[in-house]
């Protein structure tokens, strides 16, 4: 699976989103899609999972993962580093 | 005044802040040790004050009409596996156990008791936990549609959460005097911001420095810093702080929530017009308001300021 499809993935078993994961742009808000905070932290978790990796302290925050956009920048950010 | 016996030896080191006050509360008897950290007897100097900081507590918000309700200090194991409590704040979490075995087995519970030994296995789970918020009993009974306008509630109550400390304002087991809306997204806002002037007027008309600070709950683990993130960049909590010790170190002693749908979602509170509620409480740290006044004052509420005094005791 590409990075894009993991993510889009994760975000079918863990998002809790109000509408079809096919339908995301890049850049919606998935918040705005229905994404809780704690449905979120699941979506944390299980990115980390994913692409076998740990979000430092300085990306626990909301912004990290408003979009897929967003988040396919931190796993790629974190995953090149 | 009752004479308080003497409380047993306390361990307290010198380089914890609270060191002195603790000494002091305990050596003047105003709080009683347990054995066990943050869980004191209280004398009646103590409960004095906590009485009256009750009455203001009510007073401040007596204009509201607000309906006014108590619950135990224990609530149904439901209501966790509903609100999202167990998810964010295990680590706090007071769960009732009882014994339900068999005459062998409560021969090896009495075995394990004297030897000091894990009694764990032997006990099993109730329905039943130590209500962790007095505000979170309310909820499940509120399912339906709220009337035009929402509803108001003022709930006093014992709360409990995990977290032993030697430091006073770290009780385990405390009281909360709370004022709840339920509606709008709007009017839940709207209760919390005007919630967080009228508490300061509390505090600073008793001569403590308050002041409002945004703030977040203590969520557990690597996803909680998440949550706590999320929390303090929408603003949702705000404690009111006052200087306590030699160091005037800020501690929350009051605080107002925006609860967004979290509350409303899960026990279906809707409003009027058919939306998912919002709900938002103040509380008034009923114990930790008592203990930054003996704090600012001392340990002898009779000596107080007499401005002090005149507003506790009109």
């Amino acid at each position: 699976m590409t990075v894009d499809e993991t993510i889009r993935q994760v975000l079918v078993e863990h998002g809790r989103l109000a509408v079809p994961v096919e339908s995301l742009a890049d850049d919606t808000d998935l918040f705005g899609a229905g994404m809780t905070s704690h449905a979120s932290v699941n979506v944390m978790l299980a990115l980390e999972d994913a692409f076998d990796l740990e979000f430092p302290e300085k990306m626990l925050k909301k912004s990290t993962f408003e979009s897929i956009g967003a988040i396919r920048s931190a796993v790629t950010e974190m995953t090149d580093g | 005044m009752a004479t308080v016996p003497a409380s047993p030896p306390d361990d307290t080191t010198a380089e914890e802040p609270w060191a002195d006050f603790r000494r002091a509360l305990l050596d003047d008897g105003i709080l009683l040790t347990t054995g066990v950290d943050g869980i004191y007897g209280r004398s009646d100097v103590y409960e004095s004050v906590v009485a009256a900081v009750d009455r203001l507590s009510a007073a401040a918000g007596a204009d509201l009409g607000a309906v006014n309700l108590r619950f135990p200090p224990v609530m149904p194991w439901a209501t966790f596996e509903k609100n999202g409590y167990l998810e964010s704040f295990p680590d706090q979490m007071g769960s009732v156990h009882s014994f339900r075995g068999t005459e062998r087995e409560h021969a090896e519970l009495l075995r394990r008791t004297e030897a000091h030994e894990d009694r764990g296995p032997l006990l099993t789970t109730t329905d039943i936990v130590l209500c962790p918020a007095a505000c979170h009993a309310l909820y499940p009974t509120q399912s339906g549609t709220l009337p035009v306008g929402g509803a108001q509630f003022e709930i006093f109550g014992y709360c409990f959460r995990h977290e032993p400390s030697t430091d006073p304002f770290r009780m385990q087991s405390f009281r909360m005097h709370e004022f709840v809306h339920l509606g709008t997204p709007e009017s839940a806002r709207a209760h919390r911001d005007e919630w967080i002037g009228r508490g300061l007027d509390v505090l600073t008309g008793l001569g403590l420095e308050a002041e409002a600070v945004v703030a977040n709950d203590p969520f557990f683990g690597r996803p909680g810093r998440m949550l706590a993130a999320n929390q303090r960049f929408e603003e949702l909590k705000y404690e009111l702080v006052v200087p306590v010790f030699s160091t005037r170190r800020p501690t929350a002693v009051s605080s107002s929530n925006c609860h967004l749908d979290h509350f409303s979602r899960p026990f279906g509170i809707d409003t009027a017009d058919g939306e998912l509620a919002h709900t938002a409480c103040f509380g008034f740290g009923v114990d930790r308001i008592t203990l930054a006044l003996l704090d600012r004052y001392g340990t002898h509420p009779a000596g107080w300021p007499a401005g002090v005094r005149s507003v506790l005791w009109p």
